[in-house]
């Protein structure tokens, strides 16, 4: 086995911010924004006249306000705008209510399905949210509206803070979890349990049978994608289907899932995780224009 | 649009479905739930609606499986006499299991 480092992160995953290069605010539109603080990463997202301006992507801290604080400057940073011209902002995600500068506050099941209409177009019907620690289903019609929602209340199994456990536990970083759990000539079979503290037991003990780490990982990741299938056979999925969130950046998990699925989920220019904040940002619009009127 | 409320481990299916295009949020299923299980809350899903909507709270549906056990036929009751389904006078609640 290859050494761990110690006090490596191997948890610490990339955190992004993005500014459209051909954008200006100036230009007088709307300019409306969208807060994401989720459970283990935090997301703000600016658009102009409904188009997105520009991002930032970021873990969040112990304290829910100043992670939103953070992540909206982090996005602003290098634009030239500040706080105080944004016309109005959508907070959401589970620390929706502690958004200090936000307008109002919407669930993140809304925005997904909004944000996702957005980013993969009209014609996504299913979109998985697989973030830090819950997996929600959620099914919408073409407008981006919610017409289903299915997520599992008991346990956060199977989710990235998983996955950031497993990524320390074999001392592999997180972005290389994926990749490095499809070498393997054979798929292994899933681990029996997807709860993460009984799956990183059931882990060690692999290891210590001698299992390789891409093996282990194969192991981890198919659970995870079988555990999701079972939850998604309540809702149904209909095509086209879309994964959100931090584990859409797996392969590992999204190729298992795609292939138990039999269906292929839409691809992204912009960093999978901000759904939500986008969404956030076009109700935030809808909001300011429904005021002015 | 459809609320599943609940969870699915190894013992099996539990949810409690909200049809939240019926549900018109009289609260009728609030009061007739002997465990407290259920509630109005703000239609979440659907940023137009001017109605609330009803819900599971978030401390039952973890453990919605033992919340609704003295309803259940173990407990001398029939599935067609859950008190919440037949409360609600639009048809919009559902059990799993």
């Amino acid at each position: 086995m290859a050494e761990v480092q110690k006090g490596k992160e191997y948890w610490r995953w990339t955190e992004s911010r993005w500014t459209s290069p051909d954008m200006d605010w100036k230009s007088g539109g709307i300019i409306s924004a969208g807060v994401d603080v989720g459970s283990v990463s935090t997301q703000a997202v600016v658009m102009v006249d409904g188009k997105l301006y520009c991002y930032a992507n970021m873990r969040t801290g112990s304290d829910s306000p100043e992670s939103a604080n953070n992540a909206m400057k982090w996005a602003l940073e290098g634009t030239g705008l500040s706080r105080d011209k944004i016309h109005a902002t959508v907070g959401t995600g589970y620390g929706r209510v502690n958004v200090p500068f936000a307008t109002k506050a919407i669930t993140e099941i809304a925005c997904h399905a909004r944000g996702g209409n957005f980013m993969y177009g009209p014609q996504v019907r299913t979109i998985l949210d697989m973030g830090g620690q819950d997996c929600k289903a959620i099914r919408c019609d073409e407008k981006g509206k919610v017409t289903a929602f299915l997520m599992n209340d008991k346990c956060a199994a199977g989710t990235g803070r998983g996955m950031e456990v497993f990524s320390d536990l074999l001392g592999v970083h997180i972005n290389d979890v994926g990749a490095m759990s499809l070498q393997v000539a054979e798929e292994p079979p899933p681990v029996s349990s997807t709860c993460v503290v009984f799956a990183k037991s059931e882990a060690s003990g692999l290891l210590r049978q001698g299992w390789p780490k891409e093996k282990v990982l194969a192991a981890y990741c198919s659970a995870m994608a079988h555990r999701i299938v079972t939850l998604l056979e309540r809702i149904g999925v209909e095509k086209e289907f879309a994964i959100t969130g931090g584990i859409s950046k797996n392969v590992g998990v999204v190729s298992r899932l795609s292939k138990e699925l039999s269906v292929t989920p839409l691809k992204t220019d912009l960093d999978p995780q901000i759904a939500g904040a986008i969404g956030g940002a076009l109700f935030a619009k809808a909001l300011y224009e429904k005021k002015g009127k | 649009m459809k609320a599943n409320y609940g969870y699915k481990d190894g013992s099996g299916d539990f949810f409690i479905t909200v049809d939240t295009d019926l549900c018109n949020g009289c609260g009728d299923c609030t009061t007739a739930c002997p465990a407290g299980v259920l509630e109005l809350v703000e239609n979440g899903y659907d940023i137009d609606a001017e109605t609330p909507i009803a819900a599971v709270m978030k401390e039952h549906s973890k453990k919605i499986k033992y919340s609704c056990m003295p309803c259940k036929p173990a407990a001398g009751y029939a599935i067609a006499d859950l008190p919440c389904v037949k409360a609600c006078s639009p048809g919009a609640m559902e059990h799993s299991w």
